[in-house]
């Protein structure tokens, strides 16, 4: 009788377990997506650009239009890193440098990115300037 | 008794000198540069064991990177 009430358990758990699983699948997509026409335009025409601590800027004069978008990336940016610092057990500073590395690595030519000293610079088919801690 | 401390006493001060001079050889190292350089090294050793899991973090989420 025990036996078979656990047995009873035991599957709820595990159709719960499928169904949360399939939950995540769905949530997983949104994530996924593509970027926003007016993100991926914004980094094409240079108004905004790759910094060095893992964080998108404003590179010329700043609209309310241009602040609102980066400020939404950034934030989102911000929760994805702080969610994987703490998995890997490394601050949140840490984490962002470390994608900031690769995000500028990734610019593509005509893209922005921020160097060591501050600067903004046009990435071309050079590799970018980088902070030494890199590697 | 008291005799002891004073001798104990003499040869701290005999010590002394060398240890200044040991000291005056630390000073006169340049100290900055290298805690400069080992922070950087630690640092660039972080970025290195976290580039694996922040690549794939950027790829999971292309909407935002």
């Amino acid at each position: 009788m025990h036996n078979a009430i656990r047995m009873i358990a035991g599957r709820k758990v595990m159709l719960a377990g499928a169904a949360a699983v399939m939950l995540a699948a769905g949530l997983a997509t949104p994530l996924l997506a593509q970027r926003d026409p007016a993100y991926d335009a914004a980094r094409s025409s240079g108004n905004i650009g790759e910094k060095m601590d893992g964080y998108l800027g404003i590179v010329g004069a700043t609209t309310p239009d241009l602040k609102r978008l980066v400020d939404d990336i950034n934030i989102k940016r911000r929760a994805v890193y702080a969610a994987r610092a703490q998995e890997n057990n490394a601050t949140l500073e840490e984490y962002a440098i470390s994608a900031g590395c690769q995000l500028v690595l990734k610019t593509v030519p005509g893209e922005k990115y921020q160097a060591p000293d501050g600067a903004w610079h046009t990435r071309t088919a050079e590799p970018p300037v980088r902070d030494p801690r890199c590697g | 008794m008291r005799e002891t401390v004073l001798r104990s006493r003499s040869a701290g001060l005999a010590i002394l000198p060398a240890i200044m001079l040991a000291g005056c050889i630390n000073i006169d190292a340049p100290n900055e540069p290298i805690v400069i350089e080992l922070n950087i090294n630690i640092r660039q050793e972080v970025i290195y064991r976290l580039a694996e899991d922040a690549a794939s973090t950027i790829e999971e989420n292309e909407d935002i990177f």
